[in-house]
């Protein structure tokens, strides 16, 4: 980062060297994008950071299996530790005993939340305070899972705008939570960087389209309701439901755009539905082309995704992944296929869905598209897991700390 | 490089300041030329090594807040019957040398003393154990006034700080070359106490 800040830097200096003005606007560019790694996000509150943060560039994702011996108090420990180390990591600190506090002075906006999955819950405050939705989504026909990909008792959900803060965060927490834990899966995904464009701006995965329009806003009246639960030790929380969905980029490749804006019901370009100019227009699933057809296909994704009711169900808040693949000649070595026919691309989406409610959020919407949605063919959910999102807690408590 | 120092000013301001709110400090008041040393000593950060059993020790940063200088001279504990105050120099063989601090460690009014690991610190020589990460040690400075601090550590893992010892009539440089397959064995000798050719810092956090 500092070194993009300094090249920036240096070409706006040439470009405005011949005004007076020059060396003050170098200098307010220049601390405009220092300020992108001295800015923080308040650890301690109602809700966990994290989940209405506006999504942060580089995320790393950490599911934990709690060892056997771990039990109620170890627990306990293991989440005042992680709640330590997060809140000072947060606030661009090391944390207590950290080998490399260097590395937590750029925080970058560095977020830190916890997730629980049933075994932890279990373990601290047995069957009964199980949320009924935190268990494994029901089985899709879509679904190619990969054990590898699913599950765990306790997740770390690590985002910055700068990826050496994610990754001394993750290392910090991993070291934190080592003596109790094991490690399951760990996926990184990433979305543009800080300042590439106008924030709040909504993503566009690695197929090109704009992906989350329809999507509650924090100021939205609903939102509480759809979002966050009332009651119980759960209440100020939120379910997550994590999907790793792998899409295949050869296949979309072949599809030119017409075909592309059919599946999606939206244009690839602006995002707007095909029956709208903007990306926030309503879309008209009436509308009757010339060959008598709806303009936005009964089999495409907007048009199967949108149930009876009209306002979102949930808080989508994904990540893009591409992730490092084996090069021809390893895998011709190793005889899992002819070498030209090896993968250029392992690249997708880490979906991430946030509701009260799995059951009242993405599972009904996933009926739907797992009964028809065009896109299917070229996305293959391949990752599941399911946690819950426990409320924040104020200074002196800890993460967690409803469930005890 | 002007970049380079504006980006770490800032943040090193945030973390003044934070430092000044969090209050995860003990002291009592300051400012008052007469008060005992207990009262203008601040401790920040302060944390035990967590271990199952045999020794640990314990760091913070020690600051003197009053006009006066101070001299920490023991530290108590529910924990242990036997805590030294130690200090770390290089013996000029290569490795580090620990040692207890005859007569306490001096803090200079205005200035502080920082208990790191590989540096000056509060040495368990044994403890009722085990210390688990998550819980914290409770602990007494007593000063050359008489006066006392107390606080509560915060127990950490930590692959550092693999303490071990050196007895004075074992200080023979000459045995460097026969420890080659003593890994596993706990004699206190300054080799191990150096950990250089450890296991780069991913060990389980053990003591040794």
């Amino acid at each position: 980062m500092l070194l993009g800040g300094a090249a920036a830097g240096a070409g706006f200096a040439a470009l405005t060297a011949c005004t007076a003005r020059g060396d003050d606007q170098d200098a307010s560019a220049e601390a405009a994008l220092l300020a992108v790694g001295a800015d923080t996000v308040p650890f301690h509150g109602t809700h966990q950071a994290g989940v209405t943060t506006d999504p942060q560039a580089f995320a790393t994702f950490i599911a934990l299996t709690l060892r056997d011996e771990t039990d109620r108090e170890a627990i306990r420990r293991l989440l005042q530790v992680l709640t330590d180390d997060a809140s000072r990591l947060t606030a661009g600190r090391g944390a207590l005993a950290d080998t490399e506090p260097e590395l937590a002075a750029t925080p970058a906006r560095l977020t830190v939340t916890l997730g629980f999955g049933p075994e932890l819950v279990r373990r601290v405050a047995g069957e009964s305070a199980l949320p009924s939705w935190l268990r494994p989504l029901p089985a899709f026909g879509i679904d190619r899972l990969e054990e590898k990909w699913n599950d765990g008792d306790l997740l770390l959900h690590i985002a910055a705008d700068d990826q050496v803060t994610v990754a001394h965060a993750a290392r910090m927490l991993l070291k934190t939570a080592r003596s109790a834990a094991t490690l399951r899966w760990r996926q990184s995904g990433f979305r543009r960087s800080r300042g590439s464009e106008k924030s709040g701006t909504t993503m566009r995965n690695l197929f090109g389209q704009i992906d989350g329009t329809v999507n509650p806003r924090p100021e939205d009246d609903d939102f509480p309701a759809r979002v966050w639960v009332a009651d119980g030790w759960m209440a100020g929380g939120t379910s997550l439901v994590f999907r790793r969905i792998r899409m295949d980029l050869d296949g979309w490749d072949r599809l030119d755009t017409p075909g592309r804006d059919q599946a999606m019901g939206r244009r690839q370009s602006d995002g707007a539905p095909l029956t709208g100019e903007g990306e926030f227009d309503e879309p008209d699933f009436e509308a009757i082309g010339p060959h008598g057809f709806t303009v936005i296909p009964d089999f495409s994704h907007i048009a199967r995704a949108r149930g009876d009711d009209e306002r979102p169900t949930m808080l989508r808040r994904s990540y893009n992944y591409d992730d490092d693949v084996v090069g021809a000649a390893n895998a011709g070595a190793a005889g899992e296929a002819a070498a030209g026919d090896a993968e250029i691309s392992d690249a997708g989406l880490l979906f991430l869905a946030y509701q009260a409610d799995v059951d009242e959020g993405f599972v009904p919407v996933q009926r739907r598209l797992d009964e028809l949605d065009l896109l299917n063919q070229w996305t293959t959910p391949v990752g599941s897991a399911v946690f819950a999102i426990p409320p924040g807690c104020a200074e002196g408590g800890f993460i967690g700390e409803t469930l005890f | 490089m002007r970049t380079h120092r504006t980006a770490v000013v800032l943040p090193a301001l945030a973390s003044v300041a934070l430092l000044a709110l969090t209050g995860c400090s003990a002291s009592g008041a300051s400012g008052d030329p007469a008060a005992d040393a207990a009262s203008v000593i601040t401790v920040d950060d302060p944390w035990v090594k967590a271990a199952e059993d045999g020794m640990t020790s314990s760091f913070g940063l020690l600051e003197n807040t009053g006009e006066e200088d101070v001299t920490l001279v023991a530290v108590e504990s529910s924990v242990s019957e036997d805590i030294e105050l130690h200090q770390t120099s290089d013996d000029g063989s290569g490795s580090m040398s620990m040692e207890e601090k005859e007569g306490g460690f001096d803090i200079a009014a205005g200035d502080s003393l920082e208990l790191a690991p590989g540096g000056d610190h509060i040495m368990f020589m044994d403890f009722d154990g085990p210390l688990s990460a998550g819980d914290s040690v409770d602990i007494t400075l007593i000063f050359s006034d008489d006066s006392r601090l107390e606080y509560d550590a915060a127990i950490r893992d930590f692959a550092g700080a693999d303490e071990s010892y050196s007895d004075d009539e074992d200080h023979d440089h000459g045995d460097h070359n026969d420890h080659g397959d003593q890994d596993d064995e706990a004699d206190h000798d300054e080799d191990a106490h150096a950990g250089r050719e450890g296991d780069g810092g991913l060990g389980d956090g053990g003591q040794s």
